[in-house]
């Protein structure tokens, strides 16, 4: 069995490692801080640490007003309410001046679960993609995570980094550096490419293992970087393995896969399909269950594979 | 305890619900619906009991002795509405639905299962009496008024209810309906906020101080009662002298306990959000019997 790690508890750990190395550091919240992980920042750098009660907007506008004075503030919390609930002021505040604020939102996706639609944030990596100067991360296991809030802190500029709320199996070892725009090679196959965020890239993972006992050997990227978005890793794939298919936890429109369908159209066309979630909202049930309802496994994955490599010339 | 007299779903029979019950008949009505939302939330493994308890004499009194509505014709044009603003008490108003005959009493162990009409948050489009998607805090007052408005201007003699949380009042869109609530001089509209002085991360005057919040809703317009938000007697007088109110909106402002009902409950932020063990489930039954 691997080991699964909770990718919140990493963050909340990281962020308080952060602070005590970081005196510019503060955080804030809206009222999640027992489920984003920010209390254990709380706890300890009280008078460093923002508590905005349910209220979003005006959360975005303190973080936006603190990074203009010289801080570096992380404002958390869950995914479906920032950007969803403020796009505009992370738009208007941050994303236009180009603050580094830091955006770190849990419980992304559709593996929130039993909360149903109003807490399933299947459109946030859409919004903020399409803001102007924003650097966006979707961790792939809690390694990762470290990795990636330890870059936004050392990086100028805004960052939006998505959790989800179940534990994630390990995907990488201790030693892993994460490079920021950097697609990672998680598997080598040159028959077909799967690109992959998040809780997907395990998926991908198994999805490449079982189609390599049928003899498709597919290549996996953990494509964590949807923006600035690894624009060679995918050409790359395009030319050396002719089909390509993106996996994420999040509606098939603006994420992942129109991302990567972007750079694919526009400099080396293949086949495509996507594991996304269709046009729809979804509904309250088990994390599996609607990862499987909403076709999201690394069986559905396989599945693209196949019709892709169809079409595949 | 009165209910709904048809058993034909056809629009036209469909008879107005009996608010002939008594307090005592609707205390006891309280006790089962608290009942209810342990057994469900805790058959769910997940859900938010604390707010769900804190409001069962507020809602019990509205759909039982206030609102005009048809249980087996849940889109009666001329219906009063309730919104719930704080859609994680979903358990609480889905079983008080179920009570009152919208469905039955056993589809509430479907709650936060997959295919189940009883949906984590509230969903309008699923399930029968839900008036509102809800979920996300605070835009609950905002789309009473404008049912309230759309009434208005039908020339329809219904009245709108919302209920909000106090933590909620957090969020600015309420007062921004607040404003407008008043400058329409609407007064088929009475909000109630549930105010047991609690929200996730803690009591509401070290989260975000609300106070002075009589003192708020007053500045913008409203008429405010004050009542013991588990009095149902208190809260009926309330609903009352609301309807009386002319050219401004009223708000109620019940004074609760989170986790009403269920001693380990009651006050303690971590039942906000977690649904009883099968252990508490048992001690929280039978503290309720
Ligand atoms: C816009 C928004 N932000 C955050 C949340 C997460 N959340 C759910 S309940 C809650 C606390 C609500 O407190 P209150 O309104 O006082 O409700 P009660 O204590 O009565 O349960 C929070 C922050 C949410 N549902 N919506």
């Amino acid at each position: 069995m691997v080991e699964e790690v909770s990718i919140r508890e990493a963050y909340g750990k990281t962020l308080l490692e952060l602070g005590m190395e970081n005196q510019d550091i503060v955080a804030l919240d809206a009222d999640l801080s027992r489920s984003t992980m920010t209390r254990f920042f709380a706890r300890e750098f009280p008078e460093r640490f923002f508590e905005c009660g349910i209220a979003e907007q005006n959360m975005i506008g303190i973080a936006a007003g603190m990074a203009a004075a010289g801080k570096i503030p992380f404002a958390s919390t869950f995914a479906v309410f920032v950007p969803g609930r403020c796009f505009d002021q992370v738009r208007m505040s941050i994303a236009q001046p180009g603050l580094s604020v830091k955006l770190v939102t849990t419980h992304g996706g559709l593996s929130v679960g039993e909360d149903g639609t109003s807490h399933q944030s299947i459109e946030d990596l859409s919004l903020i993609c399409s803001l102007p100067g924003f650097s966006v991360i979707v961790p792939a296991d809690a390694i990762e995570t470290t990795e990636a809030v330890k870059a936004a802190a050392a990086t100028l500029g805004p960052f939006y980094i998505r959790l989800c709320r179940p534990k994630l199996p390990l995907v990488y070892s201790e030693d892993y550096q994460f490079k920021l725009g950097k697609a990672a090679m998680m598997r080598q196959g040159g028959d077909a490419t799967i690109i992959a965020i998040g809780l997907m890239v395990k998926a991908a993972l198994e999805a490449a293992r079982n189609l390599e006992r049928e003899g498709i050997y597919c290549r996996v990227l953990n494509m964590s970087t949807l923006k600035p978005i690894d624009e060679a890793a995918i050409i790359q794939a395009a030319a050396e393995t002719g089909a390509i298919v993106t996996a994420e936890e999040h509606l098939e429109h603006g994420g992942l896969g129109s991302l990567v369908a972007q750079v694919v159209a526009k400099n080396r066309p293949v086949p495509m399909e996507f594991i996304a979630i269709k046009d729809t909202y979804a509904k309250s049930g088990k994390p599996s269950e609607l990862l499987e309802r909403y076709g999201l496994t690394d069986k559905d994955i396989e599945r693209g594979v196949k019709s892709a490599l169809k079409r595949k010339r | 305890m009165g209910g709904s007299k048809s058993t034909s779903a056809t629009s036209a029979e469909a008879e107005v619900f009996s608010l002939s019950a008594s307090v005592a008949e609707m205390e006891a009505m309280a006790k089962k619906l608290r009942r209810h939302i342990v057994t469900m939330v805790g058959k769910a493994g997940s859900g938010h009991p604390g707010g769900s308890l804190s409001a069962v004499e507020i809602v019990t009194a509205l759909y039982f002795k206030i609102l005009r509505h048809k249980p087996l014709d849940p889109q009666w044009e001329d219906r009063d509405r309730f919104i719930l603003s704080k859609g994680h008490a979903a358990p609480l108003l889905y079983a008080t639905l179920a009570e009152c005959g919208y469905f039955p009493v056993k589809e509430l162990l479907t709650l936060r299962q997959m295919d189940s009409r009883l949906q984590g948050h509230t969903d309008r489009t699923i399930t029968p009496g839900v008036e509102m998607s809800s979920g996300s805090l605070g835009q609950g007052l905002s789309f009473a008024l404008g049912a309230a408005l759309a009434g208005r201007v039908d020339g329809r003699g219904y009245r709108v209810y919302a209920l909000l949380g106090d933590g909620e009042c957090n969020e600015g869109q309420v007062w921004e309906a607040a404003m407008a609530t008043a400058h329409y001089n609407v007064d088929n509209l009475t909000a109630v906020v549930d105010n047991n002085g609690q929200q996730i991360d803690g009591w509401n005057c070290d989260v975000m101080n609300l106070d002075p919040f009589v003192g708020k809703w007053q500045a913008f317009g409203w008429k405010v009662i004050e009542v013991d938000g588990h009095s149902i007697s208190q809260l009926i007088d309330a609903f009352k002298e609301a309807q009386k109110v002319k050219g401004q909106p009223a708000v109620i402002i019940a004074h609760t306990v989170k986790g009403k009902g269920v001693s380990f409950m009651e006050n303690n932020p971590d039942f906000h959000g977690k649904a009883p063990n099968a252990i508490e489930m048992e001690l929280a039954l039978k503290e309720l019997e």
